[in-house]
């Protein structure tokens, strides 16, 4: 056997061996299997991930150069807009949704707080050509890379050969926010045993299992599912949520649960950043839900009964799922 | 351990390789060939400049005519075969789209199969490339999937800015589904011997596109890009479109 393996080592000499290192993706201990393997198709490697971090931190996907992926989806702020409603784009024009944090996105089924998008690696499509975010055309994209000798080489580590196209720039930014896991909060190492809750942590996180937990579930904090959660429709925006991709009425003013983790750093909140402080959604819960839409999940339809004393409580828990490790991890950082 | 097993695959294949000499005797094949022709009343579209009546008494230009065809079968003497990977984008604009071929083993086929549009797994598998590459302007980034047709032109009978009509179609799950299988029987069987080849050329006549089995007026709907229930009409009519055969 040993015999084999030289022989074969020798047979290689002078042949150059796509051979890139394999990156592993952990799920944490105690958390659910993605619904899907976002890497079935896709092999996850180191070549690969600092590809698509490159191309996430660059200009060159948007028409001026000045709208890379990381212009709406900052680290410091769990990869959401800091304290923007909307996002800013190309020619001064804003977003018209909340620009969402990015982590744990392998246990999506869908993308987009309408759940438009059903597979990581064509979500990139959107932001890349509205017009109001990055403005350009995947095919100017794949030209400005293919121009680009830098890039001739990453490609080349990641895939093997100097093709630049759609689908390997695609695959590779998949690899990276694929890549982006939050899962050592204050929360997370209570869970493993490290330390322990203050006391009013502990209380709030009681009040959050009992009135929070059905829709943002733990570990993730969401269940990536669809809700009315009774805001009313913004009426310059019209934006119907669900109901856009589906068509069903059932489906009218439904946007995707949002994950808890990092809640700190990602106001403003809702699909259109219309609520300001974490303080004003619990408000909302308690007594801003509209009762009257027939789309209103039905758990909310008597609001939520939560005490100041337990609001209090419970946003001392919320404040556990900051991961200051993963806010500042230096894997997801620009690179250099 | 990683070159250890790159060293037992490779030898697999050469056994494999080996065998198959010994024990099969290579097929005789041939050439298929599948030319789309994309008309109007019967005659070649021309874009832009040619002005048309539809049967409902509407009239129209076409600035783009681009559709998918996939999965392509074809059958004859209680066989068939399947073309590998099979998804084409026949574009009006651009000749080279309209007309592929692809090797066959000997037969003589009397019917040709296909889907308009692209298939549902195809939709859901994340980025491709070739004929299903997002660049070629046919997936939407709004609500993912492909768009199986796309007709765009101007018509008086338009509302919208410009007299713009535009039909974007899609949608592949469920109720939405746009996707249409098309079989058609060959007017004459295709004879495929070794070495050599056969044509089979379709004629999309869009004619059709406005009747049969639904009457779609311009000006009841000059713009239909969202999967639903007009979509759903209109591929339909498309699908009937293609059963003519030259």
């Amino acid at each position: 056997m040993v015999f084999i393996f030289d022989a074969c080592k020798k047979a290689d000499a002078g042949i150059k061996v796509f051979n890139p290192t394999n990156l592993t993706f952990t799920i944490p201990a105690g958390w659910p299997q993605p619904a899907t393997n976002i890497f079935a198709n896709n092999r996850l490697t180191e070549q690969g991930f600092q590809l698509g971090k490159k191309l996430f931190y660059e200009g060159k996907l948007s028409k001026d150069g000045k709208f890379p992926c990381a212009s709406c989806h900052q680290q410091f702020a769990a990869f959401s807009t800091y304290d923007h409603q909307f996002s800013h784009g190309f020619n001064n024009s804003f977003g018209t949704r909340n620009a969402p944090a990015l982590f744990n996105i392998a246990w999506m089924k869908e993308l987009h707080w309408d759940g438009g998008i059903n597979n990581i690696e064509v979500q990139p499509l959107a932001p890349i050509t509205a017009s109001n975010e990055m403005a350009e055309t995947i095919g100017n994209v794949v030209s400005k890379l293919s121009a680009d000798t830098t890039y001739i080489r990453l490609f080349t580590a990641a895939f093997g050969d100097a093709t630049i196209n759609s689908q390997r720039m695609l695959k590779a930014i998949a690899q990276f926010v694929g890549s982006i896991q939050s899962f050592n909060s204050k929360y997370d190492k209570v869970k493993r045993g490290e330390t322990s809750f203050t006391i009013s942590e502990q209380y709030g996180y009681d009040i959050f299992k009992a009135k929070c937990n059905s829709c943002h579930t733990e570990p993730l904090f969401t269940d990536n599912s669809f809700h009315n959660t009774g805001f009313s429709l913004d009426p310059i925006l019209k934006d119907i949520g669900r109901m856009r991709i589906t068509g069903n009425a059932t489906d009218s003013l439904k946007f995707k649960v949002p994950s808890l983790r990092n809640l700190e750093l990602t106001a403003p909140y809702l699909h259109d950043g219309r609520v300001f402080s974490i303080s004003q959604v619990i408000d909302h819960y308690r007594s801003g839900i509209i009762t009257g839409q027939p789309s209103l999940d039905p758990i909310l339809k008597n609001r939520i009964s939560i005490s100041n004393q337990e609001k209090a409580d419970l946003l001392q828990f919320l404040y556990t799922l900051t991961d200051r490790e993963f806010l500042a991890d230096p894997r997801f950082e620009a690179p250099r | 351990m990683r070159n250890f097993n790159h060293t037992i695959g490779f030898t697999a294949i050469l056994l494999t390789t080996l065998t198959g000499c010994q024990k099969i005797i290579s097929p005789k094949t041939g050439t298929l060939k599948i030319t789309f022709r994309n008309t109007v009343n019967r005659i070649p579209m021309v874009l832009n400049t040619t002005s048309y009546n539809t049967s409902l008494g509407e009239t129209f230009t076409v600035n783009k005519f681009k559709y998918y065809i996939s999965n392509i079968k074809a059958g004859g003497n209680g066989s068939s075969i399947a073309e590998s990977n099979s998804n084409h984008l026949i574009d009006e604009s651009v000749t080279a789209s309209r007309s592929f071929a692809f090797e066959v083993e000997e037969n003589t086929f009397s019917g040709i199969g296909f889907l308009l549009g692209v298939d549902s797994l195809r939709n859901v598998s994340g980025a491709q490339t070739g004929a299903l590459d997002p660049l070629n302007d046919m997936f939407w980034t709004w609500n993912s999937g492909y768009v199986m047709a796309k007709m765009e032109g101007t018509s008086p009978q338009s509302n919208q800015f410009g007299n713009r009509i535009e039909y974007h179609l899609g949608g592949f799950a469920g109720p939405d589904n746009v996707v249409r299988q098309v079989n058609l029987n060959l007017p004459a069987p295709a004879v495929i011997k070794e070495g050599g080849s056969s044509e089979i050329v379709i004629d999309a006549d869009l004619n059709t596109w406005w009747q049969n089995p639904y009457d779609l007026k311009i000006v009841n709907l000059p713009v239909c890009t969202t999967p639903g229930p007009e979509a759903k009409k209109m591929q339909t009519t498309i699908a009937k479109c293609l059963a003519f055969l030259m």
